[in-house]
């Protein structure tokens, strides 16, 4: 019996990139496309001629055509994803010094509670009575949450920390809104993530910048000078970009809150002040924290993220809905608001915030307990300050005077007059195994480069990093005018599946569907 | 040719002014790898986003120096951004601007003033 194309998945084409596959050796394997593999004669199933009239009855819904999917069998297709898996860093492989990303090990406890029953096999439009547990284990995350940052409310719809700066923002304008008194601007200083401004901007703000000063922390004068009577919210990160606690913070918060603006806090290095310092207390109105990072929930490519937002009494009435509440039926999400809340913004999102990373971040708190969490965050700092200590004498602090918090910050001013830049440098990175630091961001530092090794490495793996690291320092200032040892940072990386590749190119124009070779 | 401390260069030939980024803003911002020119047509004031690059180390906005409305832009750059590198304070000018106030250009740094506050930072 002749085999049918109709209904079959595609053929496979010839490789379209340049990549192909005979260029496999050892275990440095190439990997194809998935719709240039498998076959279009593996999968799928020849129906019998249809019955008179069926045709007709279909009339141009019957399939004239290929399916347009790949057809590979169930070996093939493990295989190109394991293959595809192994062509990444990650931090399941080695340390991902990534600054400011907070790339800390995810405990396997974490992952086995989520995947307890009552929590993964649930559906959010299941009866909240057979919830029961899962809606208490979200008061549970909350009221952790609420603790740690002295915070009386917290929201936790947001699904990662730029959605938490949305609904923080969204809640500002709706509590200046609820008293008549609109404003403009919103205030980042030139260090603050890219998120923050782009966030402001998103909820319709104009954008004012706020200097820093050369202690790396921001410039109490520009600040003053900035406020007035337009301005809805500063937006600080604290610890901030440079791996530095921001020493003015409760003037910066008396400043704003005279001025009648609320103070935001980007709550991304939470992580380093975790069970030492709560936000609440430092005069904070609103602050998303990354569960991703300071509570150890994987990140990037490895789950959904959560930015749960914790809230001053000033802005509580602005939170989303819905929250768990308590009565005498048991527990429940309140989905509607009422009273004062109803001048809220309403809702971020259609349910309540991401389960499985509730759950994952609650094994966290729990396993580690209120004395394991202030551990946390004094050994991310203790070994960012190892990294700042056994490098600074070849590179150079950004800020050398005085200890760091938890991620270590050079300039690129080491550098100068070797050829070697931080992008040659962070590339040679890759070839000793380690994925590269943070580079060139906080802009306020040239040719900036970030490393930040969280509370989760050991100190011998530390000291693994930090020797690699000596290494090609010291080769790149040593290169001087020899040219074959400059090469190997300028060609960096050579022991990756992939070279140097057009990383803005593919950021901005991505080709993110496969389309036939014409 | 004049110059502004967010180093870009203007030029003024009668009432079209020629809006570009200095060869230090160039090196600073090491391979361009994009740039976006901004629509025919568009009205600007002094201090405004006019144009976008992005290298490897950072996207930046380009403003601009005086007010003007864009007249004409330089579409070929977004195919060869190295050309910012390679010639940045002549081939590579990003947009045209018919001005209404010549004056205005008065305010900006001329080339030792612009090397001066150059060696300030």
């Amino acid at each position: 019996m002749n085999m049918q194309s109709i209904g079959r998945p595609t053929r496979p084409q010839t490789a379209s990139t340049d990549v192909s596959a005979e260029h496999a050796q050892g275990l440095l394997q190439t990997e194809p496309l998935i719709f240039e593999l498998g076959g279009w004669d593996k999968t799928g199933v020849d129906l019998p001629e249809p019955e008179r009239g069926a045709a007709d009855d279909l009339g141009d819904l019957i399939r004239a055509a290929p399916i347009a999917l790949p057809g590979l069998s169930e070996p093939e297709t493990l295989r190109h994803y394991v293959r595809l898996s192994q062509k990444n860093h990650a931090i399941d492989l080695a340390l991902y010094p990534l600054g400011s990303c907070t790339m800390k090990h995810n405990p396997r406890l974490n992952e086995k509670m989520a995947r307890l029953p009552g929590f993964g096999d649930i559906h959010p439009l299941q009866p909240q009575s057979t919830v029961q547990g899962a809606l208490e284990l979200m008061d549970g995350v909350a009221h952790w949450l609420k603790t740690l940052t002295g915070m009386p409310a917290v929201a936790l719809p947001p699904k990662a920390g730029a959605h938490g700066e949305l609904c923080g923002l969204l809640a500002i304008r709706a509590a200046h809104e609820a008293r008549g008194d609109a404003r403009k601007r919103v205030l980042t200083p030139t260090s603050a993530h890219g998120t923050n401004p782009a966030t402001a901007a998103f909820v319709g703000y104009e954008v004012t910048e706020i200097a820093q000063g050369p202690d790396g922390r921001v410039d109490l004068e520009d600040l003053a000078a900035k406020l007035g009577p337009d301005v809805a919210a500063l937006m600080l990160t604290n610890p901030n970009t440079c791996g530095l606690f921001e020493r003015d913070v409760l003037e910066i918060a008396r400043l704003t809150h005279q001025a009648g603006a609320y103070f935001y806090c980007d709550g991304a290095n939470f992580n380093a002040i975790v069970g030492k310092v709560r936000p609440g207390d430092l005069g904070v109105d609103a602050m998303h924290i990354n569960l991703h990072k300071t509570f150890s929930t994987p990140h990037g490519g490895g789950g959904p993220g959560a930015g749960p937002v914790v809230l001053s009494e000033a802005l509580a009435p602005f939170a989303p809905q819905p929250w768990v509440v308590k009565d005498e039926d048991g527990w429940r999400l309140e989905e509607h608001a009422r009273g004062e809340a109803e001048r809220g913004f309403g809702r971020l999102s259609a349910f309540h915030g991401q389960m499985g990373m509730f759950v994952r971040a609650y094994a966290y708190m729990l396993s580690h307990g209120s004395d394991g969490l202030r551990q946390v965050a004094e050994d991310a700092v203790l070994n960012a300050n190892y990294i700042k200590a056994r490098l600074g004498d070849l590179m150079s602090p950004a800020f050398p005077d005085g200890p760091c918090m938890h991620e270590a910050l050079f300039s690129d001013a080491w550098l100068e007059g070797t050829g070697v830049t931080t992008l040659d440098f962070a590339k040679s990175m890759i070839d000793e195994g380690f994925h590269p630091m943070t580079m060139y961001f906080p802009l306020v530092v040239h040719g900036a480069m970030l490393i930040e090794p969280t509370e989760t490495e050991s100190k011998a793996e530390l000291d693994r990093f930090c020797d690699a690291v000596r290494g090609l320092a010291e080769a790149a200032l040593g290169a001087g005018s020899d040219v074959a040892a400059l090469e190997r940072f300028k060609v960096a990386p050579i022991k990756a599946p992939l070279r140097r590749l057009d990383e803005t190119l593919a950021a901005r124009k991505p080709r993110l569907k496969w389309s036939a070779p014409s | 040719m004049r110059f502004t401390k967010d180093h870009e260069w203007i030029e003024l030939n009668g009432d079209i002014a020629t809006v570009g980024i200095t060869a230090y803003a160039a090196e600073q911002l090491g391979d361009v790898v994009f740039v976006e020119t901004p629509e025919v047509g568009k009205v600007v004031k002094a201090g405004q986003s006019l144009a976008v690059v992005e290298s490897v180390k950072a996207a930046s906005d380009i403003y601009a120096p005086i007010d003007g409305e864009v007249v004409e832009t330089q579409a070929a750059l977004s195919d060869h951004p190295e050309t910012v590198n390679e010639d940045p304070e002549s081939a590579a000018w990003f947009a045209k601007l018919r001005i209404a106030d010549p004056a205005q250009i008065d305010s900006l740094m001329d080339r030792d003033a612009y090397e001066a506050f150059l060696d300030t930072l």
